[in-house]
């Protein structure tokens, strides 16, 4: 309670005409992190849920805890050269690698969220405490952090703040850093050596994903790709992981069950029709692997389930998906540069999410306005 | 006996403080109130000033823009305030009561000798036409309009909402006459819906062509009733009434009186005594609640829709309830991250009262939040049970694009059908109070 009495003792400061009045909305920010506000309802509903946007990106945030553990062990497990590590020592050398893109992707974007709801005069809005976390994992480990503190700077600016911020962008802040990063430094996110942390000797490895272009077939088996003992970028490798998150947030309702299905639905159908086609060894691969390879489950559990930038209609939603799916698979398949096709299909179909929603909007138009001619 | 509608979405938001079902009659109390600002769109003109008599049924003020509509003392006594607020609007016509009360003789011809005109003349001068109300919109019907059917709404189904059966189950005569006035005001039909689950006396109501429907709030809302038995188009109209209020315009054609005497529930976790109470519309909320606590919030009608009311206020015209709530509201460390808090509501499974669905809570004012863009999706169809996309509505609304709104349905929703989407909303967005601007802003357009 004192902290409260601290915190109530240092607020005048930061109100309108007080001495940080510049830092207000970082102010309340931090106090609304740290307190739940006092806030009675005054118009409509006297009694309210106790959920809020903070509870729901708490919750994306949980869900990303088992792939973003497991990927700092993955960078250490996947470490150039060096004595045999126990678990733990390689969590420990991934968590220190990790750590400070993660610092970089927050202070970066918080720094600008909080200085551009200063301009607004709004409340800072949680979304970026799931963006922040989602850039580091799907960059490689050894993506400088000037690039990553530059992809995040553009993403929130550009994607987010130009648009009025969290809940009216149009396109996945998150996607968009990384697509920043693809196109102007296309380098270093892709080849052979950026998977791999404090690669000075150019060690290299391919991901299954560039095998299978290369050859159709990986030196990785589909046990690695479930457990996620590959290369990849940060967060993506694990199965299983980016599943458990996937439990959490169906079973909280969080994310969209719909989108996610449809989306592995849609990797699934494309997959088949390519092995029906068979034309090179690559289209052979099983469908079913294109799932649990690269980027794809990690795409359809926590990207492309984002509300503000999916469709937003239930029927929507499965047209939605199904279409990443798809996309994505294809884009793998016949795209001969860049051997991964989720980042593009997601953010495509960011694009044309309010198109289908249009559409589904404009069915219950039409059924209302034939109830009309028909009354005539 | 038509078939079963049955609902899905919607939810029963289970409090505590459910009225007991014993009744207490309030005795005569000193003063009475009307309060035009219960009256959505009126502009009031006073018919009266300080210091003149009126009986029951007297007219105090009339609406500027339809002047036929009037509004009357639901007492007899003596006009003892007007009370103004900004720009003299007024906000409460008060008048002191007599010991013995008197009334205004309407005289009542034999309703099947009755002619529509004849019907709205008497409940026009009897101030009881404002009980009436259009949809689409949601105001005061306009006498000069003839609806296409008349709906009335057997049940309330709103978080402690009173159990009409019981409220009404001395009232079957003046129903039955209520609904044969309705009767001759539409050349449809006259519907009633009775909950599935709890037919009750109002079964027994035989003049009425009833529909039964089943399912969570807002099962209840009138709104969602006429959407699933005769859905308002654009060019349409139906009238709308309340079931207690018809009952009082029931009573008036028995008798020829003004008698505003209903039956309110006292509910809530702060409520003393929570029980029905028998008061004269308008009458002050102190005699009906007891003592004054400090921190609590009293709500004229339920805790989703009701407005709140100071405690030397008066009984609103419209409520069937009167609900306590805590209103003290403290900062809560972390609040947001708790895994559990047992205390708070939410229909989201990331928080755990889904564990416990018989559970009652006493919740408070907590806004639990700030205000926020829209973000979720998916969550607001859930709970409102009708052909309608909330969420797009909404935004038409917001972005003021008329064409849309009409597409969209506007002409269906009025603010209580939006209330629980304001409820669980986490933008902790001000649904309700859109909606009314949405419409306010259809009715200047046309």
């Amino acid at each position: 309670m004192d902290l409260r009495k601290y915190v109530d003792k240092i607020k005048p400061a930061f109100e309108e005409g007080g001495k940080f009045a510049a830092l207000h909305s970082t102010f309340d920010a931090f106090e609304t992190f740290l307190y739940v506000p006092n806030t009675r309802t005054s118009k409509g509903s006297h009694v309210r849920d106790c959920n809020d946007l903070k509870r729901v990106m708490i919750i994306m945030v949980l869900a990303l805890m088992p792939a973003l553990i497991f990927g700092m062990f993955n960078v250490g497990y996947q470490r150039v050269d060096g004595p045999e590590y126990t678990i733990l020592q390689n969590f420990w050398y991934g968590f220190l690698k990790v750590l400070p893109i993660i610092i970089v992707s927050y202070v970066v974007g918080l720094s600008i969220e909080f200085a551009s709801s200063q301009i607004r005069k709004e409340e800072v809005n949680e979304g970026f405490l799931v963006t922040g976390m989602l850039i580091p994992m799907i960059v490689p480990v050894g993506t400088p952090l000037w690039m990553v503190a530059l992809a995040t700077a553009f993403s929130v600016v550009v994607c987010k703040e130009v648009f009025g911020g969290t809940g009216m962008n149009i396109f996945n802040p998150a996607l968009v850093a990384r697509a920043f990063i693809f196109f102007s430094y296309t380098a270093s996110i892709s080849g052979e050596n950026v998977w791999f942390a404090d690669n000075v000797d150019g060690h290299s490895g391919a991901t299954a994903l560039s095998q299978w272009a290369d050859t159709g077939a990986t030196q990785y088996s589909v046990c690695d790709a479930l457990i996620g003992t590959i290369p990849g970028c940060i967060g993506e490798t694990s199965t299983i992981a980016i599943l458990l998150g996937a439990l959490l947030l169906i079973a909280t309702g969080v994310a969209s069950w719909r989108i996610m299905l449809s989306v592995f639905a849609g990797g699934l159908a494309m997959g088949l029709v390519f092995n029906a086609i068979g034309a090179n060894a690559y289209m052979q691969v099983p469908a079913w692997q294109h799932l649990i390879y690269g980027g794809f489950a990690f795409g359809a559990v926590f990207m492309a389930t984002d509300p503000v930038t999916a469709a937003q209609t239930n029927t929507g939603k499965w047209i939605y998906g199904f279409m990443i799916g798809v996309l994505a698979v294809l884009i793998r398949l016949v795209n001969p540069g860049y051997p991964e096709g989720m980042m593009m299909a997601i953010l495509f179909m960011n694009g044309i999410a309010p198109l289908i929603d249009h559409y589904v909007v404009d069915a219950n138009i039409r059924r209302r306005n034939k109830r009309v001619k028909l009354a005539k | 006996m038509s078939k079963i509608i049955k609902l899905k979405k919607g939810l029963d938001l289970r409090l505590v403080g459910e009225a007991e079902k014993t009744l207490d009659t309030l005795a005569m109390s000193e003063y009475y109130a009307v309060y035009p600002t219960d009256f959505e769109g009126v502009t009031p003109k006073l018919l009266v000033k300080v210091g003149d008599k009126v009986k029951a049924g007297t007219p105090l003020f009339f609406n500027k823009y339809k002047q036929e509509v009037l509004f009357s003392s639901p007492v007899s006594g003596e006009v003892s305030a007007i009370n103004r607020g900004e720009k003299r609007k007024v906000l409460s016509v008060v008048v002191k009561a007599d010991a013995v009360q008197e009334y205004e003789n309407f005289e009542i011809k034999p309703l099947e000798k009755c002619s529509s005109e004849d019907v709205k003349s008497v409940l026009l001068s009897a101030g009881l036409w404002p009980m009436i109300i259009q949809r689409p919109y949601g105001i005061i019907a306009d006498p000069a309009d003839t609806p296409k059917a008349i709906f009335v709404s057997g049940f309330d189904s709103a978080p402690l909402a009173p159990d009409m059966n019981f409220v009404l189950k001395d009232q079957l005569d003046n129903l039955r006459k209520g609904m044969d006035v309705m009767a001759k005001l539409t050349a449809g039909k006259v519907h009633l819906s009775l909950n599935a689950e709890a037919l009750g006396e109002l079964n027994k109501v035989e003049n009425a062509e009833k529909h039964l429907f089943q399912g969570p709030h807002p099962a209840g809302n009138v709104g969602v009733q006429i959407h699933h038995i005769d859905p308002i188009s654009k060019g349409e109209m139906v009238w709308t009434v309340g079931v207690q209020d018809l009952a009082i315009i029931g009573r008036l054609f028995n008798t020829g009186k003004v008698d505003m005497t209903k039956i309110v529930a006292l509910t809530g976790g702060e409520a003393e005594k929570p029980r029905y109470v028998q008061v004269i519309a308008g009458a002050p909320v102190a005699d009906v609640v007891g003592a004054q606590k400090a921190e609590v919030r009293i709500i004229n009608g339920n805790v989703l829709t009701g407005k709140t009311v100071a405690y030397d206020g008066y009984v609103g015209f419209y409520n069937n309830q009167i609900t306590m709530i805590s209103d003290n509201s403290e900062y809560e460390m972390l609040g947001w991250a708790k895994p559990v808090r047992s205390k708070r509501f939410s229909v989201s499974k990331s928080y755990f009262s889904w564990l416990c669905p018989k559970k009652r809570y006493n919740l408070d004012t907590h806004l639990n939040g700030g205000p926020r863009a829209f973000v979720v999706t998916g969550l607001y169809e859930q709970y409102l049970p009708m052909d309608i996309y909330p969420l797009y509505l909404l935004k038409a609304i917001l972005a003021e694009d008329i064409d849309k709104m009409e597409n969209l349905g506007i002409y269906e929703v009025v603010e209580e059908d939006l209330a629980l989407c304001e409820f669980v909303d986490p933008s902790k967005s001000e649904m309700q109070e859109i909606v009314r601007r949405g419409i306010n802003l259809m009715i200047k357009e046309n």
